[in-house]
């Protein structure tokens, strides 16, 4: 154990509180301090009053500048409209049911393999996805349902995909971990961690490319990039924000930092814990967030987004989250502290938003209930859906390794493989 | 590089001085061809409709036209224009990028230095840094970005400076450029090129010595060419760029300075296709990029000798083009492969596999393989000499096989 490694205590020591936004989880483990952020310096944390409750103020970090706090919306004073709350919770619910209802299916062998539940980090996604386009890139890891919901995929045919049935996103090719939209321009999934960053790098610098050298007017398209703590120590990682900062790129890197990369804590595996510190060293502003508060998630997305659509280049957001289920649905979790996750627990950002929601007067009990029943009603549909979906054909098998399927060959007989009858029926040799 | 063929009308050795008349291809002079067959068949170095027809020997099957062009010639008398095998990239690369403009090129040093070997030399000063983009020394991460590129509209082409970098994108080429079309149901596709060169050159030591096809040849969904002439170089580059598909150039380091005449005219070759390099009687020589050219001198000998070997260059590495390697094998019943992958796991070991499960019974001798021992190349001369395939092995070896 490495000498700082003394400092960071496991389990916690901290009581759990409702929204202890204002209480560090660790000592030097800046929670959800910020501001309105400052982007002429590449830097930092800062601190946002929020406008609810009042917090008490938390430790400053003493890094570098002090930022100063600015007023946010003149007229309300609220963060949202009751139309965006509507929209946030609607979400998240969404997301938490969808994901409860796949630990089911699985339970009841509807799904196999690795399944990978978002439930607990909510907040970052629909506090970031909510602010893009439909044209804008989403790039994820395997614990993408939840993304793919947020960016607009039907839940049926995520949960078709999830069962292996013909009719899902990706005609049941892909599965948990490689969910694919090209209509809500989702570009993946993917199972290696680290792997997909340099894609999300790619699909910036294609909007880049199309606004400066195609001229195509109102190319502005955003990526952001998902990716969890572990990726952090990844090289891909390091080198996609050189790339992207070098070449301004429109994209931004959202850490979902949950501490636990399957059993290894992320201050066990990690020099320097605190990743958004890594973003000023590559040139970029690196914010670090509270990820269990989507409307903190939000202010900062709404700015990490339209700097980059402006074309100022990209930034690093760490949001500091909490995933409640273990790492996949084959993880017993039995390594991570329980009074960790009670605490965690307290800061559930559903309850958080409901609380805001509620105190704000932006929404009663029935409303937020009928919401909770269409979104039930709505997956109750697509899990009947998924049932009743017909399983991929064996001709289906060799459709889409190439996209040209001359890339077959030619076969003995002089005729590209691919016209060989039995190709379409998934039996030819190939 | 003495080693090269003089042939006719087709590669021409930079140092030649013979200036070979390609309105001559059916009758060649036997002056310029330096070999005297005993025989008397005419030693034709393309196959096509006219040439077949004035050639003496009985063929059962007319063998494929493996070039784009039918019934042509690479050249044709007066018209054409001689460049370099670089050269030949360039112009193909140029022509791709200034017919589309979504077509843009990555990689280490492409840009303002114009590439190692100078395939991209002046196009960034043409189309700009971002259409030809120096990157940084990251190439996992710009082959990624290749691919994010291409999935999201663009054609990128990326540039490994040396083959042997790609094996640190080892891991997007694997699981991103070949899965992706495939794993996303068909939704999105990776029209991309990766090329570099490889192979073992002169004394440049074991690590800028791999030969990468034998590890990408597993990859599903991707598809490997090599080029061997300028002519190939050129057509395969744009066929590689007009491709949906994922496609991996491979180029020899040594071959960038073979010179040929080639067409003004616009051509795209085939990617699925194999080259009949020199069709024959006796025996089949399937080779590729750089082992063409030693398997071409080894044919010299071996005409001499009384030999009558058919050489296909098979280009495609993955696929194999069965058909041509097919007809070539029912009319000869013996195959020698020569290659400069290593033995094991190597596109020869492949290819022997392709061709016993396919065509079996029209084989009289089992197959013989040649290809570069299973060693890192070492730096000194006499040894790497050795670990590559010599013609006098590839002499030896047919006239085993003819036995």
């Amino acid at each position: 154990m490495s000498l700082s490694a003394t400092k960071f205590v496991h389990p916690i020591t901290t009581p759990p509180s409702t929204r202890s936004s204002d209480k560090p989880l660790f000592s030097t483990f800046f929670g959800s301090n910020h501001t309105k952020l400052r982007f002429n310096k590449p830097i930092v944390a800062a601190q946002r009053r929020s406008s609810s409750a009042a917090s008490t103020s938390s430790p400053v970090v003493a890094v570098s500048d002090v930022v100063k706090e600015k007023k946010l919306k003149s007229a309300s004073n609220l963060l949202i409209t009751k139309e965006e709350g509507l929209v946030l919770y609607e979400d998240m619910i969404l997301g938490r049911f969808f994901e409860d209802m796949c630990a089911q299916m699985y339970y009841r062998g509807k799904m196999f393999g690795f399944v990978h539940l978002y439930n607990g980090q909510e907040a970052v996604s629909t506090g970031f996805i909510k602010f893009l386009k439909k044209e804008d890139y989403v790039v994820s890891t395997y614990r993408d349902h939840v993304h793919a919901l947020s960016k607009g995929v039907p839940a049926r045919e995520v949960m078709s995909e999830l069962f292996g049935k013909a009719t899902g996103c990706c005609r049941g090719q892909g599965g948990s971990m490689h969910m694919f939209s090209k209509q809500f321009n989702l570009l993946g999934g993917f199972a290696f961690i680290g792997e997909g960053i340099p894609v999300a790098t790619g699909a910036a610098f294609s909007s880049k490319y199309r606004r400066e050298v195609l001229k195509e007017p109102g190319a502005d398209e955003v990526t952001l990039a998902f990716f969890g703590d572990g990726t952090c120590n990844n090289g891909q990682f390091y080198e996609c924000l050189n790339m992207a900062a070098l070449w301004k790129l429109p994209i931004v890197f959202v850490v979902e930092n949950n501490l636990w990369a399957i059993g290894m804590s992320h201050l066990r595996a990690t020099s320097d814990p605190q990743i958004w510190k890594k973003g000023p060293a590559f040139g970029m502003p690196g914010i670090h967030v509270d990820g269990m508060d989507v409307l903190k998630v939000r202010e900062v997305a709404k700015e990490a987004i339209e700097r980059a659509r402006r074309g100022e280049g990209p930034t690093l957001v760490e949001c500091e989250t909490y995933r409640f289920r273990g790492h996949s649905l084959a993880d017993p979790d039995e390594l991570r502290d329980p009074a960790e996750k009670a605490h965690y627990a307290g800061r559930d950002p559903i309850t958080a938003l409901k609380k805001y929601l509620f105190d704000n007067k932006l929404a009663s009990e029935q409303e937020l209930k009928a919401i909770d029943k269409k979104i039930e009603e709505l997956l109750d549909d697509a899990v009947e859906f998924a049932d009743e979906s017909p399983l991929p054909p064996r001709s289906q098998l060799l459709e889409n390794v190439f996209a040209d399927p001359k890339g077959f060959g030619i076969g003995p007989d002089g005729k590209y493989r691919c016209e060989d009858p039995k190709f379409t029926q998934g039996t030819a040799h190939v | 590089m003495a080693t090269l063929f003089q042939g006719v009308g087709a590669v021409t050795p930079f140092s030649a001085s013979s200036s070979l008349d390609s309105n001559k291809l059916l009758l060649p002079s036997r002056k310029s061809l330096s070999i005297s067959d005993s025989r008397g068949s005419i030693f034709v170095y393309r196959s096509d409709a006219l040439n077949l027809k004035a050639a003496t020997r009985k063929q059962d099957l007319l063998i494929p036209n493996a070039v784009a062009t039918k019934g042509e010639t690479s050249t044709s008398a007066k018209s054409g224009h001689e460049l370099l095998l670089f050269e030949a990239l360039r112009e193909g690369l140029e022509e791709e990028m200034e017919r589309d403009p979504r077509v843009c090129v990555m990689g280490e040093d492409v840009g303002h230095y114009g590439g190692s070997y100078k395939v991209t030399k002046g196009l960034a000063e043409k189309y700009g840094d971002l259409r030809v983009l120096d990157t940084p020394i990251a190439e996992n991460s710009f082959t990624g970005m290749g691919i994010g590129a291409a999935m999201t509209g663009l054609r990128p082409i990326v540039e490994g400076m040396n083959m042997g970098f790609l094996l640190l994108a080892f891991n997007q080429i694997s699981n991103n450029c070949g899965m992706l079309h495939y794993t996303s149901g068909g939704q999105f596709t990776i029209p991309i090129v990766i090329r570099g060169p490889g192979g073992v050159g002169r004394q440049l030591g074991a690590e800028h010595s791999q030969r990468l096809e034998s590890y990408f040849q597993s990859i599903p969904g991707i598809q490997m060419v090599a080029c061997s002439t300028p002519y190939n170089a050129k057509g395969l580059m744009k066929a590689a760029i007009r491709s949906e598909n994922p496609v991996i150039l491979f180029e020899h380091v040594l071959l960038y300075n073979l010179k040929e005449r080639i067409p003004d005219e616009e051509y795209v070759l085939s990617l699925e296709e194999a080259e009949m390099v020199r069709p024959g009687e006796h025996v089949t020589i399937l080779t590729y990029s750089r082992m063409r050219y030693h398997v071409m001198q080894a044919a010299k000998t071996l005409v001499n000798k009384g030999y009558d070997p058919e050489v296909i260059d098979i280009r495609s590495l993955k696929p194999f083009d069965l058909y041509t390697i097919g007809c070539s094998v029912k009319k000869t019943h013996r195959v020698l492969i020569v290659e400069e992958c290593m033995r094991t796991g190597g596109i020869g070991a492949s290819l022997t596999a392709a061709i016993t499960e396919n065509f079996h019974d029209y084989l009289d001798a089992p197959i013989v393989c040649l290809s570069s021992q299973d060693v890192p190349t070492p730096y000194a001369g006499t040894l790497e000499e050795w670990t590559v395939v010599q013609p006098a092995q590839i002499v030896s070896a047919v006239e085993q096989l003819c036995q």
